[in-house]
């Protein structure tokens, strides 16, 4: 052990800061990351042990146990339990004659629950040991526990391949991309290493100036205007500079990033090299998250076909001096590393943890240097503006939100799937482009975005109205919103709080157990108020995106749903708690001492 | 001596080194802005949100947001003193605090700052979580009944070399401050008597000592938390050079 843990460490050339590098590589090899691994690892960087185990422990795939020859992840969002996840989880179970959440007797099987991996549009789904199964059904559960009872790899129990490139050998993937509509600027046709060619061709200010001119704005959900971005980041102080692509989409809900990385992974390479030319950038670091790992072998043929390309490497498209590369660093599974300043952090192999602003990455980023973050997306959209000039990407759109959009819809509707719009779309458009007429709710962004009703269908997706990073959620009339749908988001944001601030750690648990009180009857009309106070405070107290927009399930659905959480309270007079269960009160103590209290 | 500008907090004028911290220039000009994750020292983390001020209609923190000429600052403002109130009660209810029976009763600064907002029962549900107390080490005991999670420790407490004796463990709601088995083992008693102090509440004790100073004499007994701030700013007309 101790020979290839060291070995792990030399190829990282005992760098702290690729400490998540590392420990991918050690869990990779042994499944796990052991006591002595990490004592091992510790001495090898010159940490402390603590040191080693607070990343370890920040990351949902990390373990320091054996999570079984095969680990079952399956998905546990929303849609995946509108598209019978319940009934899927409830076979594993039986099949394998162990619960989620632990490794059967015998350490072959283990399974878990994770929050969403990016596959709303094929549910329900689950990650086998890197591997992603989606469209799971009893039978076919039936057949991969079989499959791993006879000790079968996990590759042998794969079904059908799926479309495009997902069917290329280093890919070799089940996933299909459901590309259900492509626009004028990510699908148009394009020929690779035309922007670059250009590029060389214009100044690092010219090209900021023609990104400013498209009027982009980030497309992660932030919507910061990107040519700004850049502007900030040539112009901060630093002997270096970085650029990173945020390719971290765990906003439950988006699998757009999925589509792009499958189908369009030069465009990415090419933005990022773009950015790198207009901020002087050496070094470029695309973060993947882990779900995505299957994707790795495929990337990084494609990061070498540009490199014999020379559209990487020295002297990029034959411009002497311009000098840029690119690596990947895989995630091991935190929804809060799509937090710009959280994923600069991961990158330097520690804690998941957004930073504190002032300073912004553009001034103090990666490793303290000025640093470019930008969404997949925006990175993709950027080649296009290079190639056909910023003036013809700001016609698109509308007044303030220029351009196009992906949208990753799943849900309640006929076809989910992947539909590049121009911003500024309808929703009662995009229902009926979907077969989601009879939709009763709709969450847009995500869990950390809005949930409206049918009185906001006439209302468009762009930032002066409904901004939104992607994730649209169609709900139908057969779910109950506040059970199936609320209580689920608040679950993940639950999971996925860093810690740090005490209300986001603090107060998601809480207002889930209002939210529960409430579905168990036992509320009162004042249990609203609170809600509603208590949620107001997140926005108000917390650091980061996560936890200000951690209550937005809450909050948007008690404006726009106010009925369906009056209907759980039987009586609106009452102003005292009727929660209290006395039995249940006193059942520990009854135990203990062995008699019951004569009530 | 560096460049001095000028802001005010609630009103008041102050003066503030440039680049200095808002809590820290706060103190500096006798005004008390709450906070627990703070220290001397100690680069600031951000995270008990106590130290909440408004600047511009924008909660930020202000002991990672450094003075800007002319900047107002808003703090005790009914709004703000609700919120800290609220997240005081919230580190009441997550964790298991009964400070009768609690070595730092009285130089406890989360049992000040409940006194100081006259918290009485905190609006959320207790939730009486089960932690465990770490007693394997030689100098210290880690009672995570009480940790507030506010990283002093952490970021304070360092061997020579730099290495950290404490460390973050897990995340979110299951967030806990573990101690380095193999550090604290040789463990110094200055050091062990520095990361005592750098605890705002009873979470890292000594062992084998205690109560030396008997409740009723202690720091928060005699004075409320933030009373004891002497303006160190001598004349804020001479030091501004217009």
């Amino acid at each position: 052990m101790r020979t290839i843990i060291n070995k792990i460490i030399e190829k990282f050339n005992r760098n702290e800061a690729r400490l998540m590098d590392i420990l991918l590589d050690v869990q990779a090899e042994f499944g796990l990351i052991s006591g002595d691994a990490v004592t091992l690892i510790a001495e090898g960087l010159n940490i402390s042990s603590v040191d080693v185990q607070q990343t370890i422990s920040f990351y949902h795939f990390f373990s320091q146990k054996s999570r079984g020859k095969y680990t079952i992840y399956l998905n546990d969002s929303a849609v995946a339990y509108m598209m019978g996840r319940a009934d899927i989880a409830r076979t594993f179970e039986e099949e394998c004659k162990c619960k989620f959440g632990s490794v059967t007797e015998d350490g072959q099987i283990g399974l878990f629950n994770t929050a969403c991996i990016g596959m709303n549009d094929q549910e329900p789904a689950a990650i086998i040991n890197g591997i992603v199964f989606p469209k799971l059904t009893e039978s076919c559960v039936k057949d991969i526990v079989n499959g791993m009872k006879e000790g079968k790899s996990v590759p042998e129990m794969m079904g059908e391949l799926g479309d495009g490139e997902n069917s290329n050998k280093l890919l070799n993937s089940m996933v299909n991309n459901n590309i259900m509509k492509t626009g004028s600027v990510l699908f148009s046709d394009y020929k690779n290493g035309t922007a670059i060619n250009k590029l060389v061709t214009m100044t690092p200010k010219e090209v900021i100036g023609e990104v400013k001119a498209s009027h982009i704005r980030g497309l992660g959900g932030a919507g910061f205007p990107t040519g700004m971005k850049w502007d900030f980041c040539s112009m901060a102080e630093g002997d270096e500079r970085f650029v990173l692509c945020n390719a971290d989409e765990g906003e439950p809900g988006t699998f757009k990033d999925r589509v792009i990385l499958t189908e369009l992974p030069n465009l990415i390479f090419e933005g990022m090299t773009i950015a790198a030319y207009a901020i002087g950038a050496k070094e470029g670091i695309l973060y993947l998250r882990q779900e995505y790992h299957y994707m790795k072998a495929y990337l990084e043929s494609v990061l070498d076909k540009l490199r014999e390309e020379n559209y990487l490497g020295k002297d990029i498209a034959g411009k002497i001096g311009f000098n840029f590369d690119i690596r990947i660093q895989f995630g091991a599974g935190a929804y809060v590393c799509g937090e710009e300043s959280a994923l600069i952090e991961s990158c330097e192999g520690k804690r998941g943890e957004p930073r504190n602003r002032p300073p912004f990455p553009v001034q103090k980023g990666y490793l303290q240097k000025p640093t470019v973050i930008n969404n997949v997306e925006t990175l993709c959209s950027v080649v296009k503006i290079i190639e056909n000039g910023g003036e013809w990407f700001s016609m698109m759109g509308t007044k303030e939100t220029a351009g196009t959009k992906l949208l990753s819809i799943s849900g309640d509707c006929k076809y989910p799937g992947v539909y590049e719009v121009e911003w500024g779309i309808r929703i009662r458009d995009m229902l009926e482009m979907v077969g989601g007429e009879e939709a009763y709710a709709v969450q847009v962004s995500g869990p950390s975005g809005i949930c409206i009703s049918k009185k906001d269908f006439k209302r468009t997706i762009c930032f002066e109205d409904l901004p939104s990073g992607g994730s649209i959620i169609i709900i139908g009339k057969e779910r109950n919103l506040i059970k199936d749908i609320v209580c689920n988001f608040m679950d993940f944001f639950i999971d996925e709080s860093c810690g740090s601030c005490v209300p986001c750690r603090s107060l998601p648990l809480i207002l889930k157990n209002k939210l529960q009180k409430l579905l168990d009857g036992n509320g009162v009309m004042s249990d609203l108020t609170d809600l509603e106070n208590w949620s107001k405070n997140m926005k108000a107290a917390n650091r980061c995106g996560l936890g200000q927009t951690a209550a937005n399930p809450i909050l948007s659905t008690l404006k726009n749903f106010r009925e369906d959480y009056e209907a759980l309270i039987k009586n609106k007079e009452k102003d005292f708690d009727t929660g209290f269960n006395l039995d249940a009160a006193v059942a520990a103590s009854c135990e203990a001492v062995g008699r019951n209290p004569q009530i | 001596m560096s460049e001095k500008i000028k802001f005010t907090i609630d009103g008041k004028e102050c003066i503030a080194k440039k680049g200095q911290y808002i809590l820290e220039a706060a103190l500096e000009n006798g005004i008390y802005i709450p906070f627990l994750c703070n220290m001397k020292g100690v680069k600031p983390a951000g995270s008990c949100r106590l130290c909440n001020v408004k600047i511009n209609g924008r909660n930020m923190t202000a002991c990672t947001t450094p003075v800007a000429a002319g900047m107002e600052v808003e703090s005790e403002i009914p709004e703000l003193q609700e919120l800290r109130l609220s997240i005081i009660e919230m580190l009441f209810v997550e964790g298991n605090h009964f400070c009768p029976s609690c070595e730092k009763s009285g130089n406890c600064e989360l049992q000040a700052l409940a006194y100081k907002f006259q918290m009485l029962v905190p609006r959320f549900p207790y939730e009486f979580p089960i932690k465990e107390v770490d007693a394997s080490s030689p100098k210290l005991y880690i009672d995570r009944n009480r940790c507030i999670k506010c990283k002093r420790c952490i970021r304070n407490i360092k061997d020579e070399n730099g290495k950290s004796y404490f460390a973050f463990y897990k995340r979110a709601h299951d967030v806990e401050i573990c101690l380095d088995k193999e550090l604290a083992a040789t463990m110094s008693d200055e050091l062990a008597q520095k990361a005592m102090d750098t605890c705002p509440v009873g979470a890292i004790l000594r062992k084998e000592k205690g109560f030396d100073q008997p409740i009723g004499t202690r720091k928060f007994d005699k004075q409320a938390i933030g009373t004891d701030i002497i303006s160190v700013v001598e004349n804020i007309n001479m030091e501004v050079k217009e």
